[in-house]
């Protein structure tokens, strides 16, 4: 087996394990309070929907808490990374499924984005 | 450039309002649903399958009421289409002149009546407006040039009766940080939770980069009502207005009644833009309703201008 494949079942054992890691590969933990957005039934990058209900479960998932609010409440307990849940996160490179974040932040592959997304000028980085 | 971004740029109150769903009978139908409450609207919102419930696609109902001499906010939801369609569809309505765009995440597949769907969401709101902003920057998400760059008034949604509360203004200003310049709220049934998202968006002046528009909902009946507080996710009606229709012995007035209630308490939150209303079905409740407030017709509050400051 490739280095990248074993590297990426270990992240997955470990990260899966923690955070439910669901190995989109492009890891934003330490954005979401160290909560895996991708556990969101709509799979949603940037905060929570408006269905979220009185109670704080899912609108999908009537048993599930909100990944966000967790998210959410998280973030603000951090003592790193305050304020990075406000960032607006990239729309998800789908190729990346499956492979281990670990080495796509080395290799800087995470931090890929597309030409058009990149070149707007109005948003932070 | 569109006359509501015009009124927005000029800080003028605008009216907006839910075009309601049109499934067959084609232009005249469009013309049927207008014909009650066009002389008060500024731009209506043609849907995007809400509340995951197939009709007539926004695009095409955005090219209906421009042909009606009406304008459109086009609503683009992420839950059926991916960033390609998405794109497509952007660039589809700017070659019509349909500016106005009101991007959302979109209600869940599970909450249609054809909850068996794939549900998409390769993009999210925020994303989707920095989409649409990218596409105003004359680029494809590839880079891919086009010449001459669309024009669009982005738009967004936000939920102030959805929890975290506490947050919801941090997502607005993380929408209007992607690209939205407008901004209209859900349906919200708990005065208290608009009041203090309106006051937070006025105190960290959010409401000041993006035009803030309350949404009022217009129901007519017992059954509408309990509809919305139990079907219609993410609308949290508190039992007791649920009671007060019940209870009524006339419960279209009752809900007149609700509706307006709202209303005049959204008019006298700072920070307020304008008033979006919905009214699910062909009637002249939003006229109506736009009298009892003293709003006055579109092209009254044009020609003599009109500020919705509510004494306070």
């Amino acid at each position: 087996m490739r280095t990248g494949g074993l590297v990426a079942r270990a992240e997955h054992v470990v990260k899966g394990a923690i955070w439910d890691c669901q190995m989109c590969g492009q890891c934003v933990l330490h954005e979401t309070g160290l909560t895996c957005p991708m556990n969101c039934p709509k799979t949603l990058r940037n905060g929570p929907c408006g269905g979220v209900r009185p109670d704080g479960t899912c609108e999908v998932k009537p048993d599930m808490r909100c990944v966000w609010l967790k998210a959410y409440e998280r973030s603000e307990r951090l003592p790193l990374w305050r304020g990075h849940i406000d960032r607006v996160r990239a729309p998800v490179d789908n190729r990346l499924a499956g492979t281990s974040s670990w080495i796509n932040l080395v290799t800087g592959r995470d931090r890929e984005v597309p030409a058009g997304w990149a070149a707007r000028a109005d948003v932070e980085p | 450039m569109s006359s509501l971004e015009r009124k927005l740029a000029a800080g003028r109150f605008v009216v907006t309002a839910e075009m309601p769903v049109i499934d067959g009978g084609g232009h005249a139908e469009i013309g049927r649903q207008l014909e009650p409450m066009e002389a008060f609207v500024d731009a209506f919102n043609a849907t995007d399958n809400p509340s995951a419930h197939a009709h007539c696609s926004a695009l095409a109902v955005s090219l209906g009421l421009l042909q009606a001499g009406v304008e459109p906010i086009m609503q683009l939801a992420c839950r059926d289409r991916n960033r390609l369609a998405l794109e497509a569809d952007l660039v589809g309505a700017a070659m019509h002149g349909v500016e106005n765009i009101s991007c959302m995440t979109g209600d869940d597949v599970t909450a249609g009546d054809e909850p068996e769907a794939r549900r998409v969401f390769d993009l999210d709101a925020p994303q989707l407006i920095a989409l649409a902003r990218a596409l105003e920057g004359g680029r494809y998400l590839s880079g891919r040039p086009i010449t001459p760059a669309p024009h669009f008034l982005i738009g967004a949604v936000e939920n102030p009766g959805a929890p975290p509360y506490e947050y919801r203004v941090r997502r607005a200003a993380k929408k209007a940080l992607a690209g939205a310049r407008f901004l209209q709220l859900q349906i919200c049934y708990r005065p208290e939770l608009l009041e203090r998202f309106m006051h937070v968006a006025y105190d960290t002046g959010v409401s000041e980069r993006l035009a803030v528009i309350p949404s009022i909902c217009i129901l007519r009946t017992v059954g509408g009502m309990r509809f919305v507080a139990s079907k219609v996710p993410g609308i949290d009606v508190p039992p007791e207005i649920v009671a007060r229709v019940e209870s009524a012995r006339n419960a279209e007035e009752e809900c007149f009644e609700i509706a307006y209630e709202l209303a005049t308490h959204a008019l006298a939150q700072p920070g307020v833009a304008g008033l979006h209303f919905i009214s699910f079905r062909k009637d002249a409740g939003i006229a109506k309703l736009c009298r009892r407030l003293g709003i006055p017709p579109r092209v009254e509050r044009e020609t003599n201008g009109y500020s919705a400051s509510v004494a306070v």
